[in-house]
């Protein structure tokens, strides 16, 4: 029973939700697949841990002491470690929905997406509007400007890219967004919101891009479209927490053959003379007995790998400010919301990038009745008191229990796509509130391992399930 | 028993979530497929490319769904997700009566359930592959806890099961290695119902699983997937109404092309 074989199609290093996603597919379609994890837990990056694994984690212990017995039962939280949400009607919904993995989970609605306007002590906060009614209603607004927001978001509902009569007389496929904003005659402030809560951008940078107007309008009907769905907001998040969702994919691959093992280190990755990988040597760890580790090679034609498994094939493209707090209240000004994404944008604060808050609560089974988790995060601007970076967000929160923050986290990409070796790494997860950045790497990755187009409508149909 | 008291009036339904344990080739899925295609094929949903197999169980008063998830072979290299115990409401720990180590692993995966699962899980130790032993085949089924038939509350059928069994000598020359006796007392130490069973030829499997079902407390049943299994918490929203969603309908609800606005 305990065997390894002697080769397989696909080796999957780390059990990210890039990883997870891509091994539950590769399994589907008949692929042989041996997957690893050098910890004994699943989620890599996107796991959802304890509270005195979190305390352990950041180093928030006095010797002697154990700060996480006043937090109740240490198994009642499942802390995320990347603050992201899934959009209702975004493409990873579109993935769980398409294998079944739905089954596995239980979604609820994030309560309210928020929006900060002006700084410290004047600073307001205000509901994201959802539809163009929604935006007359606004005290985000205007009256005049209302109008216009209304017209702006009207033309974007029924934009076409293929009629050119809905394009407004604009070069849409070429021209920036300066340009459409200026067509609807849009204060700075709207573009502001239009651009960062709804669009969910986390720079200005968008703005002057040639060409990225179709993209916008893409992101801000993928918002509209989202928080028509359910109403509340765009967002939906798992029961338990992020760390679910890889567990998810983890199961459909099993199920389909899919062969998991936890706590082993890649001792070495083997490569043929033409410098293809060709397999790995590893040991798998014993959680109480050092000396019963199990050692074994195995064969591969293909590794798929999270960045920290190659950290000689990847590049760091910024770096990411977090800090995890845990509250005993909801945030003020947010009415009473049990979860919420609230943005403060860059403009308001002077800032490059965006400050993100995404704060989750008991409802979501991810902690104790009356606490509330609050993931204050942004791309790191300076080369030191990172803390300061995050501190209007911190103002948001008021009383903080407890905060969990490390040094900047670094996003890795690939340097290569992987044709040369046939090791194919995913990238980290970036800044992004939400998932939509990481179902493009997995579909990247996808087409880049498997060297066709990832298909996952229809894809469980006629598969056959794997045989005990 | 389970299948019978066919009462046309609609019984309360609900949804249990029961998880398979033991060590690899003990027969765990042996057992749910015995019990799913038994005579109970008209409730049959279908098994290729399922999350996890279904089959209703009908008491007296009541029906019971099980969701019955199999480890999908995660277990071999100790690599079940936290995912698989969460809110399992009842689990089956497989053993095999011509394997002793079989059952250490089995007391492994009891302590383990002990360990993650919910306080209130209903565990059932299941000696399985009694065909291969002398008291299987023929008279098994009477042998080993008939007290199910009674359609009593299970905690009964469970002390009733390691009682008779106990009197039962494992007779010489049979290939059974784990006497009734240690694994009863086993189960009696930690409250866990005991079965000995067959799924080859059928012997005590619907009676393992109408068991579970009449054990499992009347409080901690949902009439939905999900309505009050995570319930402890989910009084989060303040205006009342239950802001859980189901993705499953999303084809049917707003596909259409544009956009809301």
């Amino acid at each position: 029973m305990d065997e390894i074989a002697p080769e397989y199609d696909v080796v999957v290093l780390g059990t990210g939700l890039t990883e997870c996603v891509l091994s539950g597919v590769l399994s589907v379609k008949g692929n042989k697949v041996l997957h690893i994890d050098r910890n004994d837990h699943y989620g890599g990056e996107a796991a959802s841990v304890n509270i005195e694994t979190l305390f352990k984690k950041y180093g928030n212990v006095p010797a002697g002491e154990e700060p996480w017995k006043k937090y109740g039962r240490v198994n009642d939280w499942n802390i995320d470690l990347v603050p992201k949400l899934l959009m209702a009607n975004g493409e990873l919904t579109n993935i769980l929905v398409s294998t079944d993995v739905t089954r596995y989970l239980e979604f609820k609605q994030i309560a309210g997406s928020y929006v900060q306007q002006g700084k410290a002590a004047k600073a307001t906060v205000a509901k994201v509007p959802s539809d163009a009614g929604e935006a007359l209603r606004s005290s985000l607004m205007g009256l005049f400007e209302k109008r216009r927001a209304k017209k702006f978001l009207e033309w974007v509902g029924e934009f076409n890219k293929e009629n050119p009569a809905s394009h407004q007389g604009l070069n849409i496929g070429s021209c920036t967004m300066k340009e459409v904003y200026d067509k609807f005659g849009l204060e700075d402030n709207t573009r502001d919101f239009v651009g960062h809560s709804m669009a969910l951008y986390p720079s200005d940078e968008y703005i002057n891009k040639p060409g990225a107007a179709i993209e916008t309008i893409d992101r801000i009907r993928l918002y509209v479209n989202s928080m028509a769905r359910y109403g509340k907001s765009p967002y939906i998040y798992p029961l338990y927490g992020l760390g679910e969702l890889p567990q998810g994919f983890a199961r459909l691959s099993a199920i389909y053959g899919g062969t998991y093992m936890l706590n082993t280190d890649i001792d070495e990755v083997l490569y043929d003379e033409s410098g293809k990988v060709s397999g790995i040597k590893a040991t798998m760890k014993d959680r109480d007995d050092q000396a019963a580790a199990m050692k074994f090679e195995t064969k591969t034609k293909k590794i798929i790998a999270d960045p920290s498994y190659f950290p000689n094939k990847v590049k760091v493209t910024g770096y990411l400010l977090k800090a995890i707090c845990i509250l005993k209240h909801p945030i003020d000004k947010t009415d009473s919301s049990d979860s919420l994404q609230l943005i403060i944008p860059q403009s308001q604060i002077g800032r490059k990038h965006d400050i993100y808050i995404a704060m989750v609560s008991s409802a979501h089974n991810v902690c104790p009745k009356g606490y509330y988790i609050a993931i204050v995060s942004t791309i790191a601007e300076n080369d030191a008191n990172h803390h300061l970076e995050l501190e209007p967000g911190f103002e948001r929160l008021g009383a903080i229990e407890e905060k969990f923050m490390g040094p900047p986290i670094p996003i890795y990409e690939p340097l290569e796509s992987g044709e040369k070796d046939n090791v194919f790494i995913s990238k980290s997860y970036d800044s992004t509130s939400h998932f939509e950045t990481t179902t493009y790497d997995i579909r990247d990755l996808y087409q880049r391992a498997a060297g066709e187009e990832l298909k996952v409508e229809g894809l469980r149909e006629g598969q056959s399930l794997a045989q005990e | 028993m389970s299948e019978s008291a066919s009462a046309n009036a609609p019984k309360p339904s609900s949804s249990v979530k029961l998880v398979l344990l033991g060590e690899a080739a003990v027969g765990k899925s042996s057992l749910v497929l015995r019990f799913v295609n038994n005579d109970f094929q008209e409730n049959k949903e279908p098994t290729i490319g399922a999350a996890f197999l279904t089959q209703k169980c009908t008491l007296p008063t009541r029906t019971i769904k099980f969701e019955i998830w199999d480890t999908a072979g995660q277990e071999r290299f100790a690599s079940l997700a936290p995912m698989y115990y969460r809110n399992a409401q009842a689990a089956l720990v497989v053993y095999d009566v011509t394997k002793p180590s079989s059952l250490t692993k089995a007391k492994h995966w009891v302590a383990e359930l002990q360990r993650q699962a919910s306080p209130g899980i209903v565990i059932a130790l299941v000696g399985n592959k009694l065909d291969l032993t002398n008291d299987g085949g023929d008279a098994a089924g009477a042998s080993v806890a008939p007290q199910v038939e009674s359609e009593s509350a299970g905690q009964d059928g469970e002390e009733g099961a390691g009682e008779e069994a106990e009197g039962q000598l494992p007779a010489s020359g049979d290939a059974r290695k784990v006497s009734t006796r240690e694994a009863s007392t086993y189960a009696d130490e930690e409250g866990l119902l005991f079965f000995e069973t067959s799924a080859k030829i059928g012997t005590n499997v619907v009676e393992v699983f109408t068991a579970i079902a009449n054990a499992i407390p009347e409080s901690s049943l949902k009439t939905g997937r999900g309505a009050a299994g995570a319930g402890q918490t989910a009084l989060g929203s303040r205006s009342g109404e239950d802001s859980r969603v189901n993705l499953g309908d999303r084809n049917t609800a707003t596909a259409k092309e544009g956009c809301a606005c």
